[in-house]
This record gives C-alpha cells, sequence and structure tokens, in this order.
C-alpha cells in the first residue's frame, strides 16, 4: 500500500505539472512580483515618479519604531482583529452546528443561503446599508423608539461598536463555512457514544465536539483575524474620527498623502507580526486539535 | 446487572410504525439477540432501551425502575456501535477512560479500572495507541472495553460485528461471549446475521415491520418457527402450503403431509408445513428403512451444488423447488435430472398457521 503510494507520487509530480502551472503562474504574476515590488518600494526614499530624487534607506521602517502612533494603532487594530474574530466564534460557531447537526433538507438549504448572502452583496453597499441602520434617526433608532415606551438614542455611527458589528457582519460566514464543513465531518455516533457513556451534552461539547472541530476554527479564525487587522474600509465608514487604525494609516499613504514608500514599510510590518502571531500560535492550536 | 422489560413499547417517524406494540422481557445476565431484516424495527428497538430516542406509548424498564422517559446519559447503559464509534482525538486509554472521567471519579481509580478493562479485551498493552493505529479487530475490542468499564446496568451492541470479515467475526464473537460470561452482564445484540445470533445467544427476538415474530431459545426457534417468515428467516426452510387436515396438511395434488409439530390448525383452514432440508433423506427409490409414516414426495433434481463436506440438492416437483442438504458420506451422489424420493419424518414437520 504504501509502497504504491510512493511509486503513484513519483511518477505523479511530472504529469501534474500541467495542472499546477496555471495557478503558479497566476500567483507569480499577481502576487509575487507586486508584493516583489512593493517590498523594494518600502527601502526607498520617495517614489521615482517624474524624474524625482530616490535612493535607499531604512527610514520607512526606522519611522514605525520612532514614532509610537504606529505601534499604538498596530496593537489596536491586533485587538480589533481578536475582537472581530471572537465575536465570528460566539455567533458563527452555534450557527454552524445548527447547520451541521439539527437541520436538515431544505431548511438546511434556506439557512445556508442567509448565511452565504453577504458573499454574493458589494461590501461597500453592505457598509453604507449598515450605516443607515445604525446612524441616529435611522432604522434602528427608529424601529427601537417605536416599540419601547421610553425614549431612547440610539447612535453606534461613527464609534468602536459600529467598525465591530460592520466587520463581523462582513466576516461571520468564513466562521459558519470552516466550522460547518468540520462539524459536519464528525459521526452523530461519536456524539451518541459520549452520551452513552453517562457524558451531558455539554460535556461532550467541550470533550467531543469543540475538539474535534478545531481545524475549523482555526482556519475560520485565520481567514477572519489577517485581513481584519489590516483593514480600512469598515474603520473609515462605520468609525469615522474614532476609526482610525493600521489599515487607515496605509490605506492614506498610498491614496492620501502618496507615500508609498511609508506604506509599504508599514504593510511588510503588518505582515511580519501577522505571521509570527499565527507562527507562536500553531504548536498551541495543533496541541487542542 | 439487572433484567430489562420493554413492554407495549411503540414508535412511530411520520406514517411509519417502526415499532408496533412490542414486549419483550430481556432476563437478568441473558445474551439477547434482536434478529430481522433491514428496516425490521430492531435498531430502533435497541435505541429506546438505550435512550437516544423515546417510545409513543409502552413502558421500558431496567432492573425494575421505569425509564422510558429517562435520557441516555442517566440510564448507566454501555453501548457499542456499528462503526465502533472511538473518539479520535483521545488515545485508547482515555477513550476507555471517558465514562470514568466525565463522572468525576478520581485518576487514580480510572488508570486501574482502564488498566483493567483493557486487560480483559486483551489490549493491555495499546492503551498509547490512537484509534487510528489499531485493527478492526482491535478497535472493536477497545470499543467493548470503553461500554463495559462504568459497570453498567445492561450492555447493547448494534451489529457490532458487521464490518469485520468472517474469520475475525469468528474469534470476536467467541470473545465477545467469553467477556459477557466472565462480568455477567445483560446484553442485548441486534443483528441481521442469523448464524451470529444462533451461535452467541441464549435467546432471540425476531422482528418483522416493527413487529415481534417470535421469541425464544435459538433450538426453539429453529425447531418450531410459528410462522413461515420465522423459518425462512432462521435457517433455511422449505414452505409447503395447502388445507390442514388437523394432522398435518393436504397438498394440491392430493398428496398429505404429516406433522408432529408446531401449531393445531383446524381441519380445512389455510395451513402450511415446514421442514429443515438437512432433515429430509433424498434416494433414488423408496427403502425400507424409512418409517411406515415418513412423509413422502417424488420429485427430478434441477441441481446440485458441491459444498465439501455436504451436498445441496434442489430438486423440482409440482411446480416447487424444494432444497435438501446431504452429508457427504461417499456414496450418495445424484446426478441432474435424475428422479429421486424425498423422505422425512412428521417429528420434522413443522405446522404452520397461514
Amino acid at each position: 500500500m504504501a509502497d504504491q503510494l510512493a511509486i503513484g507520487s513519483r511518477r505523479g509530480l511530472k504529469p501534474a505539472l500541467p495542472l499546477l502551472l496555471p495557478a503558479y503562474l497566476w500567483l507569480t504574476v499577481a502576487i509575487f512580483l507586486p508584493l516583489s515590488a512593493m517590498f523594494f518600494f518600502s527601502f526607498m526614499t520617495d517614489l521615482p515618479l517624474a524624474g524625482k530624487e530616490w535612493s535607499f534607506t531604512l527610514g520607512n521602517y526606522a519611522a514605525f519604531f520612532s514614532q509610537s502612533l504606529y505601534s499604538r494603532l498596530l496593537l489596536s487594530s491586533l485587538r480589533l482583529g481578536l475582537e472581530v474574530t471572537l465575536w465570528c466564534v460566539v455567533i458563527g460557531y452555534p450557527a454552524a452546528y445548527v447547520l451541521a447537526k439539527v437541520l436538515k433538507g431544505r431548511s438546511r438549504e434556506a439557512i445556508f443561503l442567509l448565511v452565504i448572502l453577504p458573499f454574493w452583496s458589494n461590501g461597500l453597499v453592505r457598509i453604507f446599508s449598515w450605516a443607515m441602520v445604525l446612524r441616529e434617526g435611522g432604522i434602528l433608532d427608529t424601529a427601537l423608539n417605536a416599540v419601547l415606551p421610553f425614549k431612547i438614542n440610539i447612535d453606534l455611527m461613527y464609534s468602536y461598536p459600529a467598525v465591530i458589528i460592520g466587520l463581523v457582519h462582513s466576516y461571520v460566514p468564513y466562521m459558519v463555512l470552516t466550522c460547518y464543513l468540520t462539524l459536519q465531518a464528525i459521526d452523530d455516533s461519536l456524539i451518541e457514544a459520549g452520551r452513552s457513556l453517562g457524558a451531558s451534552r455539554r460535556q461532550v461539547l467541550w470533550r467531543v465536539i469543540i475538539p474535534l472541530s478545531m481545524p475549523g476554527l482555526v482556519a475560520g479564525a485565520a481567514l477572519i483575524f489577517v485581513p481584519v487587522v489590516g483593514s480600512f474600509m469598515e474603520p473609515r465608514i462605520l468609525g469615522g474620527r474614532t476609526g482610525t487604525f493600521y489599515g487607515t494609516v496605509i490605506e492614506d499613504q498610498f491614496v492620501a498623502v502618496f507615500n508609498w514608500p511609508l506604506g509599504a514599510a508599514l504593510s511588510f510590518i503588518l505582515l511580519a507580526v501577522v505571521l509570527i502571531i499565527l507562527a507562536l500560535a500553531a504548536p498551541v492550536l495543533r496541541r487542542t486539535g | 446487572m439487572a433484567g430489562v422489560q420493554v413492554a407495549n413499547v411503540s414508535r412511530s417517524f411520520g406514517a411509519h410504525k417502526a415499532l408496533d406494540d412490542v414486549s419483550i422481557d430481556f432476563a437478568d445476565g441473558g445474551f439477547y439477540a434482536l434478529l430481522g431484516p433491514s428496516g425490521s424495527g430492531k435498531t430502533t428497538l435497541l435505541r429506546q432501551i438505550a435512550g437516544f430516542d423515546f417510545p409513543d406509548s409502552g413502558r421500558i424498564a431496567i432492573g425494575g425502575e421505569s425509564v422510558e422517559r429517562v435520557p441516555v446519559e442517566k440510564r448507566r447503559i454501555g453501548m457499542v456501535f456499528q462503526n465502533y464509534a472511538l473518539f479520535p482525538n483521545m488515545s485508547v486509554a482515555d477513550n476507555v477512560a471517558f465514562g470514568l472521567s466525565v463522572r468525576g471519579e478520581p485518576k487514580a481509580t480510572i488508570a486501574t479500572e482502564v488498566q483493567r478493562a483493557l486487560d480483559l479485551v486483551q489490549l493491555g498493552k495499546l492503551g498509547g495507541r490512537r484509534p487510528h493505529q489499531l485493527s478492526g479487530g482491535q478497535r472493536q475490542r477497545v470499543a467493548l472495553a470503553r461500554a463495559i468499564v462504568t459497570k453498567p446496568r445492561v450492555l447493547l451492541l448494534d451489529e457490532p460485528l458487521g464490518a469485520l470479515d468472517k474469520a475475525l467475526r469468528v474469534d470476536m464473537q467467541i470473545e465477545l461471549k467469553r467477556i459477557q460470561r466472565e462480568i455477567g452482564i445483560t446484553t442485548i445484540f441486534v443483528t441481521h446475521d442469523q448464524e451470529e445470533a444462533l451461535t452467541m445467544s441464549d435467546r432471540i427476538g425476531i422482528l418483522r415491520d416493527g413487529r415481534l415474530v417470535q421469541e425464544g431459545p435459538p433450538e426453539e426457534i429453529y425447531d418450531r418457527p410459528q410462522s413461515e417468515f420465522a423459518a425462512t428467516f432462521l435457517g433455511d426452510a422449505n414452505i409447503l402450503r395447502g388445507d390442514a387436515t388437523g394432522s398435518g396438511i393436504k397438498l394440491p395434488d392430493g398428496t398429505t403431509i404429516a406433522a408432529s409439530t408446531g401449531a393445531s390448525v383446524p381441519a380445512g383452514a389455510k395451513a402450511s408445513c415446514a421442514v429443515r432440508p438437512e432433515r429430509i433423506r433424498i434416494s433414488t427409490g423408496a427403502t425400507t428403512s424409512d418409517p411406515a409414516n415418513a412423509n413422502t414426495l417424488k420429485g427430478r433434481v434441477s441441481k446440485r451444488i458441491f459444498a465439501g463436506n455436504n451436498s445441496t440438492y434442489f430438486v423440482e416437483r409440482d411446480g416447487q423447488t424444494l432444497k435438501v442438504i446431504v452429508q457427504n458420506t461417499g456414496t450418495e451422489r445424484l446426478a441432474e435430472g435424475q428422479p429421486v424420493v424425498l423422505t422425512w419424518s412428521p417429528d420434522s414437520t413443522v405446522l404452520i398457521a397461514a
């Protein structure tokens, strides 16, 4: 059996090349080249446009360490990523559990559709529709005041919670999908076996289901945490003045200040930090999973 | 340990009656097989006893205590699942320890009990392995150790040997029986394999379409089936149909068949007779060695299947094919197409009401 597999994989690589090539070509052209260019920019004093003078420097990276603003923003972005990921787990995991283990047939399909619906709508439209809901005199405010006997003011617009709400809405489907896949692969008889051995539903959840769905939770968390830390659209539109994060500062360097080298350097610092976090988390997560 | 009483249990899923007024008394310490084709309700009944599902009506008692509304985790049962359902994220020892650990037993007690259970199933050295590193038979043993380590009142087995190959299955049958005897636990065993049911159990319950067809020791069901279904599902049987005469039946062609066991059917009613293939003697002509009251039918060999220690003859008569199994004594070799006489004793003939 093992011998056959070994032969299969040795013989398998060459015929597989035509299948792999398009993906790798695309990755090279679309990711590796621009990223290399950006990496190059991050060591320049200025953009080589319109005959401007430029030279190599480490100043862009030094800026991150000399000004506490950047590291403070990076920390608040990491916190944002952590909080959004946590909310996505809290909201997404139970939904995934119900989808995988409780619902069957048509009702499952219908709920599934609702979960992936955010994917089908434009990101900007999604965020602006939240703006309509969250602002004072908006849909949430009006609706609550119509129902409640006393007057309350709901104005979540341009606040940290608004940013969280918008980001969780955008990213929760990832958590639902990855957890659904691992939960669905857990045989129902494992749950029944746990209960037949005297475990309560809660004990079965903690000792059997959650450990077995760890890969899905980890995959979902990585898919959410990484882009949220660098996010700028939701913080800018829903956060307003409070929505200054690491991602929005990077965006500013590219579209407002036109300091591409600094923007590039900040991006690579973010990339390095995220990679370090994932590397540190990997062994811990592998043990629990 | 405790006996299990199932009284008038019914359970429907929508319009489908999965269990229809089933009553069985499982004696304390007995080994009981629930036998039936797929869809007969045998697994549904096991799940009712386990507590995964509750009956619509009827009573289930374990050790005299009514449990029909008690959830599974409170019933103190042990169960072995068809696919073993070992927790893949835990070692063998942790799998076995699970039931004790959720109860909050002290670590030292757990370790001793787990080792004892693993020794009992002869896997004492494999506690550190993961389930995926074990063979099918070993997983089976781990599942069994896990189910009995908590000292449950009843052991429930859902087709536990179905996934094993033939040779291993026979080994496990013996092994399972040994362990069951050793700890003396009431065991209820679901299977669709009649041979397994015959060789392993003290009593068998045959289910069909959610109803209990017949219940009793294997010999009793085999020798005195009360329905054509029981006769043909547990072992092979030749079924002859006709009108009851009071002491047997009269076939459509006028031949009478005498039956001295089975139901008493009033003369004139429809009835059938069941005869086991190994009870029939096949010969080229009536011989004097047959008792005077023997049943006799004439036919023609349509096919012979040689299986080493025995041969199966298919004998054509009056549009019906009868099966005869003959031990290989080296003398009887009948050719296909040959006219033959079948004789058997009325004692081997079971009368069944239609």
